[in-house]
């Protein structure tokens, strides 16, 4: 998605422009899939970043003026509400930052001070330059909050929506995320990414872009420090005056002939996930389930954002109801489960394929019951027969279908914010640039093509 | 090419990339950026438009000219071909 991005503010203003994606379907960690007669989005919960229209300054307004695209041809519509469920205590959250600021007050009275800090911290924090330092925000947050909880349950959602690194994240991550998803908000099509992927797809086509797909990039061969020429899966040699490269930073090092392994190994990210989907006859609404449109939860003493040990890590996660927008009196027309939980790449990659299969099945019902202690009960045999469908995602899986390595979602723990590569006229646009979200990788390749490509263009 | 017309065109270009935007009222001797929420990346988006769709380049030293309608018809003027 990053790269469609890219592609179009590349084509608008007049750039020879030609995107290699290597699968069959457009879009990358927010595509969507058939399966079984049905459609499913890949990964996306929601699109973060929502504002009411009218609200300017924000990514949100930022890359639809950039791309040219009226917010109404995304159809977004804005969730209802949101928690993050601890065992002993749940905040609720909306797309109205006052919700959330009052149940904080409510219920951690002695951090008001320090949370008005912290909000005002992340509100004036410049987080779009390119050239930032990382720093910690553990360190960062624990200046302005001192209760354990209280922090674990606001890195709970920023860490599981965009960190790729354990236990903590750069202050600069933490702010993008804080403003996405709390200062911001969720929101979502009625029909899902593809809504937004066709507009996207629209747009470059328009511009005059052209696309190859099921036709992967397999070597990027260097020659005086340049890109010189790419070499396409079917041997085919391509040459471009600057390449933009949106599958990762170790991925693009893996590709370069000759090869950068070690620049490749030192920054491979290793956080991964599995999901399971439900599809079922009925609403959630009708079980108690229609409040909530997103649950981050977690029941261990503190919340470890960290690789799992285990296959998958059952102690927290995130559930998505994505009938639990409001679709204005629609609704889609089956109900859908959706639960993330952390997961171990090798512990899933290195299985023959029937263990692998097994594994997924006895997983499935664990990683739904983990979830289900953070929803009202509803009997198990009730959910059986209401069950249409299911799938699971594994780390092995988004491995497969899009070549992160690791299964990694969220790439590598060290981002690099310019762009720039070892190559003078290659470089990265997409999660490893460190714009997170669906938002954040739009902005991405938007912000890449401005920098490296139109505005160099204009210093004649 | 009148300093009016300049004006004209400059404001369809802000039409076309910032839509959400009220242009009925801009005053043109007031910084665009004080009247508008206009960025950097939205500048930039202007200076494309101009070579786009008149040929007309901006070099990045010169964006300070860009500053205010009566700027730019006083810098952009110029650079258009007159009629033969």
């Amino acid at each position: 998605m990053s790269g469609l991005a890219a592609g179009i503010r590349l084509a608008h203003f007049g750039k020879k422009v030609c995107i290699f994606e290597r699968h069959n379907a457009t879009g990358g960690l927010n595509s969507f899939y058939s399966f079984a007669g049905r459609k499913y989005d890949v990964g996306l919960h929601a699109l973060t970043n929502y504002v009411s229209p009218g609200v300017k300054g924000t990514p949100l307004g930022k890359l639809l003026r950039q791309l040219r695209i009226d917010r109404d041809e995304f159809a977004l519509c804005p969730q209802k509400q949101s928690r993050i469920a601890f065992r002993d205590c749940t905040l609720k959250f909306t797309n109205e930052f006052a919700v959330l600021d009052a149940e904080v007050a409510e219920k951690f009275p002695a951090q008001a001070a320090g949370w008005r800090a912290l909000v005002q911290l992340v509100r004036t924090y410049n987080d779009v330059t390119l050239d930032a330092q990382p720093r910690s925000a553990r360190e960062v947050v624990s200046r302005h909050l001192t209760d354990p909880l209280l922090t674990d349950m606001i890195f709970c959602p920023v860490m599981y929506y965009g960190s790729a690194q354990e236990r903590d994240m750069d202050f600069g991550q933490f702010v993008i995320m804080f403003k996405a998803l709390y200062l911001e908000g969720f929101a979502r099509p009625l029909d899902g990414v593809r809504v937004i992927l066709r507009v996207l797809l629209e747009k470059f086509r328009q511009a005059g872009g052209e696309r190859r797909m099921r036709c992967g990039v397999a070597q990027i061969k260097e020659a005086q420090g340049r890109a010189a020429q790419l070499v396409l899966d079917n041997g085919e040699e391509i040459t471009a005056d600057q390449v933009i490269s949106s599958v990762g930073f170790a991925e693009t090092m893996n590709l370069c002939v000759p090869p950068q392994t070690q620049a490749a190994e030192a920054n491979t990210g290793n956080l991964s996930f599995v999901e399971t989907i439900s599809v079922f006859r009925r609403q959630p609404a009708e079980w108690g389930w229609g409040d909530d449109t997103i649950i981050f939860f977690n029941d261990a003493e503190r919340f470890e954002y960290v690789h799992a040990r285990e296959q998958v890590d059952l102690r927290s996660g995130v559930i998505c109801f994505p009938n639990n927008f409001d679709y204005a009196g629609r609704n889609l027309s089956e109900g859908i489960f959706r639960v993330t939980c952390l997961a171990n790449y090798a512990r899933w990659a290195q299985l023959p394929e029937e263990i692998y299969q097994a594994d997924k099945q006895r997983w499935f019902p664990e990683v739904v019951r983990s979830a289900q202690r953070f929803l009202p009960v509803v009997a198990p045999e009730v959910l059986a027969a209401a069950q249409l469908a299911t799938d699971m995602f594994t780390p092995r899986t988004i491995k497969k279908f899009t070549g992160h390595l690791n299964g990694a979602i969220y790439g590598s723990p060290r981002k690099i914010r310019d762009g720039r590569t070892h190559l003078s006229n290659l470089y990265l646009c997409g999660t490893d640039q460190g714009f997170l979200g669906i938002v954040g990788a739009m902005l991405s390749g938007i912000s890449m093509a401005n920098y490296h490509v139109l505005q160099g263009s204009t210093r004649g | 090419m009148t300093k009016e017309d300049c004006q004209k065109l400059v404001i369809d270009i802000i039409a076309d990339i910032a839509p959400d935007e009220d242009l009925s009222a801009i005053k043109p001797e007031i910084r665009l950026r004080d009247q508008l929420q206009l960025d950097s990346m939205d500048f930039l988006d202007i200076v494309m438009e101009l070579r786009k769709r008149h040929g007309i380049e901006v070099p990045e030293a010169d964006y300070s000219h860009l500053a205010s309608l009566e700027s730019c018809a006083e810098y952009l003027t110029p650079k258009f071909p007159t009629k033969a």
